[in-house]
């Protein structure tokens, strides 16, 4: 337990020294260009890179978070009962619709820059974020929600106190996903021209520069693993709280 | 209590209204109120939007709109899937024909320059009657052989209408005239990247996952790096492997003409095959846990090696996920293939990045319609092959 | 009081519950009986509106249950279910405050009422307010249900097969427990079970119900002795009819005078463990004593004129 946080503090830090002085690396990312190539990306500032690209990724699966909730919420009230099959459904086949075909779809309509990026991500977030909810909500132990009803907590107190709170973890899983694959999706947004770590690795494959492909490759990389591996702490902190399983990995 | 509650259904009239029709009914009236098709001078001008009545003679514009409507109508109120099922199917039919129809009413006699493409209004509609089908298929739940049978239909129904030239005056199909030996060609590539990659992973990761489930510390290990590189970004995945081919082609003697090179196919499929592993080594090893314990011990008992238990009980029972993890790549690659196109890969990433570099929204759409289509396809059938077996499995 | 007129259950055709009406008598344990199936748990869930009548009235201390919106009618009545139904994501403390909490209590109130009820449960505070209900064990786990349901209260408590999922050892100490505090603060019971040896062992009244009648609502001895159905026959079973009439009285109720040897029954013992422990020891009489004084002797006699079919 120690070591593994010890190690995922060193992955921080060499993240954060690689964003703030990537000088430091000059000698390592030399073993990957050619000698008349720049080793460490010089047509943008790393760190301003890194935090457009994060601000992108998580302003979009904030988004399809509220979103895909609230829709799941809607289609498991006995309002929106009538919607839940085709629902499922949806999500089912909505994922099979390749990110990259989503991101291309969305530029005629959107134009080039951020907002394709934007929205091609929270599209593509929705889906997993959607399903878990459902799953977490459809899947509540039956003798805790009848104990809800039973002390006299209203629709909206069950939802809020006991339905939403036990459903979190399989939700968070949800979101886990869904920021992991828009980590890596972002990348491509760099094609339709909205800033992201994309632009440095479809630099080096442009001039034939590894260097920058690698660089570009670990930070995307490095990210998710973090963001994936804090997620999922988080995941696993809430389910051993409650007792109940631990909930599926994706 | 539900059941309860749809006794009084019968009584109440308002209660005939189907919710799902609702939003199938807004969506399609907003449909028929915007642009139904799209001209364009040429291929990259903006284009003027064209409603119904401008797009088609008076007499098909009417007779459309008169169309829609009923099955819009159809829509609303609650009848049994099969009816809603037919409607929707219709009205799809339908609107193929019309859009056909309206680039063939709208494209100047002998102007090779001008492009008709369907407006937003055409879209609408048909993501209305596609929200009706879908809503139907669920409700009708059908059997895998059915549904592989109904997609086989509607492959077949647009194939026929490919054919048959109703649709080449719509500017997709130009765009396709214009250049259909590259379209086969990347099509042959992004098949090859896609399920060639599959293949492989499955060959290696089956037996992986096996070894993962009988060597215990193994498996942290192994799913942990195979999590790590499902998190490398597909682009860099891609650049990365071109150094490291570049040099295997330049210094192991033979290999440049086997194909390897660092630019091309080879790094496209190794990336895709490391992609593909982790699904089909952690489906492998979850099937083989989840096994009934007292079927294994049954089998121990009766004298069965483990070699025999394995392949007579295990994996047969592992199967359904296992295939479950095979599906997931299979998407998931047909979709990331196109990526390839950005390292000279081909597939049908090369139409989306070419179209997105000239804003020329039809060859985006070139690429990414085969690309979609092929994605459902192989999820369809591969979740009747799946559900299939479970079926078996379960009956015996 | 409630009052339960009429009421009638009905899921598309099928009915559940058909045309009962009873009387629950107010401070008294009253058992509904039955097997699976037989809408015992239905009838009840109709008291606090978990389900709603088709038709008939319900009434408690005479206003109708119909005039009170259904969640806030559920705050008054007491909750308990088999499996205790305890919000896993919340402590032991935030589970027993849940009413009080959705009544609007102040929060040194809440936490005093916690305490208390804990107390009354034999769990220390300081000890079990702040755990997890998965760390408890199945027992402690119950008792905390039965604390949520009575945390502001009520007059009433219903509970669904309370003791279904607890082991024999542990559900007989639960059972009297929960005979205690019913003594202790008067509330109106309501249990469900299948089991007729719980019922008998707990009942004030106990309804019999088979597919969705009431075949019989009367005290336990009169059950026993007077069965209104085969069915109800069946379910006593007739060769344990003595033992089981012997399980309603107390020893201290049948004291003779004089002395006898060995080793003392006391007073609150039922007869039925006196007849057992008469038998076992070869004795014809037993020391009573009540609070450690001996009041008399028991003797073999008179339970086995108890345990004869009343004339």
């Amino acid at each position: 337990m120690k070591i593994g946080l010890l190690i995922r503090l060193a992955v921080f830090l060499v993240l954060v020294a690689l964003l703030i002085q990537p000088d430091l690396f000059q000698g390592f990312f030399a073993l990957f260009a050619r000698p008349t190539q720049p080793a460490i990306y010089n047509q943008g500032n790393l760190l301003d890179i890194t935090i457009s690209h994060l601000t992108i990724v998580a302003i979009a699966i904030a988004l399809s978070t509220v979103v895909a909730v609230g829709l799941a919420i809607l289609v498991t009230r006995p309002f929106g009962a009538e919607f839940l099959p085709v629902s499922r459904t949806i999500a089912n086949v909505g994922q099979t619709f390749p990110p990259v075909a989503v991101l291309a779809l969305a530029v005629p309509i959107l134009g080039f820059g951020t907002a394709p990026t934007l929205i091609a991500l929270f599209l593509y977030g929705l889906l997993p974020i959607f399903e878990n909810t459902l799953t977490g909500l459809t899947t509540l132990p039956p003798n805790v929600i009848e104990a809800a009803r039973g002390v006299g907590m209203t629709g909206r107190q069950r939802l809020m106190r006991v339905e939403l709170p036990l459903a979190l973890p399989v939700i968070l899983a949800g979101i886990r996903l869904s920021t992991v694959i828009a980590l890596a999706t972002a990348t491509i947004g760099s094609t339709v021209a909205a800033r992201t770590l994309g632009e440095v690795i479809i630099a080096g494959l442009q001039s034939g520069n590894t260097a920058f492909v690698l660089q570009g490759g670990l930070i995307v990389g490095i990210l998710a693993v973090l963001i994936y591996d804090a997620l999922a702490g988080l995941e696993r902190w809430l389910t051993a709280r409650t007792g109940q399983k631990q909930a599926a990995a994706n | 209590m539900s059941l309860a509650a749809s006794a009084d259904i019968e009584k109440k009239p308002w209660h005939r209204l189907d919710k799902l029709g609702v939003l199938v009914a807004i969506i399609g009236l907003a449909g028929l109120a915007l642009p139904f098709a799209l001209f364009r001078a040429n291929r990259i001008v903006p284009g003027e939007g064209i409603g119904i009545v401008g797009s088609l003679d008076d007499g098909w514009s009417i007779l459309l709109i008169a169309a829609i409507g009923a099955a819009l109508a159809t829509a609303l109120v609650r009848f049994r899937p099969i009816v809603k099922l037919a409607a929707g199917f219709l009205a799809l039919a339908v609107l193929a024909f019309a859009i056909g129809a309206a680039a063939s009413h709208l494209t100047p006699a002998d102007n090779n320059y001008a492009r008709v493409a369907p407006g937003a209004g055409f879209w609408l509609l048909l993501l209305a009657f596609s929200l009706m089908v879908t809503d139907a298929l669920t409700r009708l739940r059908l059997r895998p052989v059915w549904r592989v049978a109904l997609l086989a239909i509607v492959l077949g129904a647009i194939g026929l209408i490919l054919w048959s030239g109703l649709w080449s005056n719509l500017s997709l199909l130009k765009e396709y005239a214009s250049r259909a030996p590259a379209f086969w060609q990347e099509a042959r590539t992004h098949l090859v990247l896609a399920f060639g990659s599959v293949t492989i992973a499955t060959l290696a990761g089956i037996p992986l996952g096996i070894l993962c489930y009988r060597v215990k510390p193994l498996r942290a290990a192994v799913l942990n790096t195979l999590n790590i590189v499902q998190t490398i970004p597909s682009i860099a995945l891609f650049g990365l492997l071109i150094a490291p081919l570049a040099w295997v082609a330049a210094n192991i003697p033979g290999a440049s003409n086997i194909g390897i090179s660092g630019i091309g196919i080879a790094p496209a499929l190794i990336a895709l095959f490391a992609y593909s592993l982790l699904p089909i080594v952690s489906n492998t090893v979850v099937g083989l846990l989840g096994v009934n314990g007292q079927v294994v011990d049954a089998a121990r008992g009766m004298g069965m090696t483990d070699r025999q238990r394995l392949l007579n009980i295990e994996l047969p029972l592992a199967l359904p996920v296992i295939l479950t993890g095979i599906r997931i790549v299979l998407v998931q690659n047909i979709g990331l293939a196109t990526i390839a196109a950005l390292i000279g890969g081909g597939g049908f990433g090369v139409f989306v990045f070419q179209g997105i570099g000239q804003t020329a929204m039809d060859l985006v759409l070139l690429g990414a319609v085969p690309t979609v289509g092929l994605a459902f396809a192989a999820a369809v059938i591969l979740d009747a092959i799946v559900e299939q077996i479970s079926i078996k499995g379960r009956g015996a | 009081m409630i009052e339960i007129e009429d009421i009638v259950k009905s899921y598309n055709g099928t009915t559940v519950v058909d045309h009962i009406s009873l009387t629950i008598p107010p401070r008294t344990m009253s058992v509904i009986v039955g097997t699976s199936g037989s809408g015992k748990t239905t009838l009840m869930r109709m008291i606090n509106r978990l389900v709603e009548p088709t038709a008939g009235t319900i009434r408690i201390d005479g206003e109708d249950i119909r005039d009170v919106p259904a969640h806030e009618l559920r705050r008054r009545i007491g909750y308990a279910i088999q499996g205790h139904g305890l919000f896993p994501h919340w402590t032991v403390a935030q589970n027993i405050a849940t009413v009080p909490k959705l009544l609007g209590w102040e929060k040194s109130k809440i936490e005093a009422r916690v305490d208390e009820l804990l107390g009354l449960f034999q769990l220390d505070p300081a000890q079990f307010r702040n755990r997890m209900p998965h760390e408890l064990s199945g027992g402690q786990q119950q008792r905390i249900g039965v604390a949520r349901a009575l945390a502001a209260g009520p007059n009433i408590l219903l509970m669904d097969e309370p003791f279904g999922a607890l082991d024999p050892l542990i559900r007989a100490k639960a059972q009297e427990d929960l005979l205690a505090i019913q003594r202790k603060l008067g509330t109106t019971i309501v249990l469900v079970t299948h089991d007729m040896e719980e019922a008998i062992h707990l009942g004030d009244r106990i309804a019999v119900m088979d597919k969705g009648k009431l075949l019989q609502y009367a005290e336990p001895a009169e059950i026993i002795v007077n069965p209104a159905t085969p069915f109800v026959a069946d379910l006593i079973g007739t060769s344990d009819r003595p033992f089981r009439l012997l399980s309603l009285t107390r020893v201290g109720d049948h004291v003779e005078t004089g002395t006898a040897t060995g080793s003392p029954i006391a007073a609150d013992a039922s007869l039925r463990d006196a007849y057992s422990d008469l038998l076992w020891s070869g004795r014809t009489a037993a020391p009573v004593t009540r609070d450690g004084q001996a009041i008399g002797i028991i003797t073999l006699a008179a339970c086995a004129r108890m345990a004869a079919r009343p004339q």
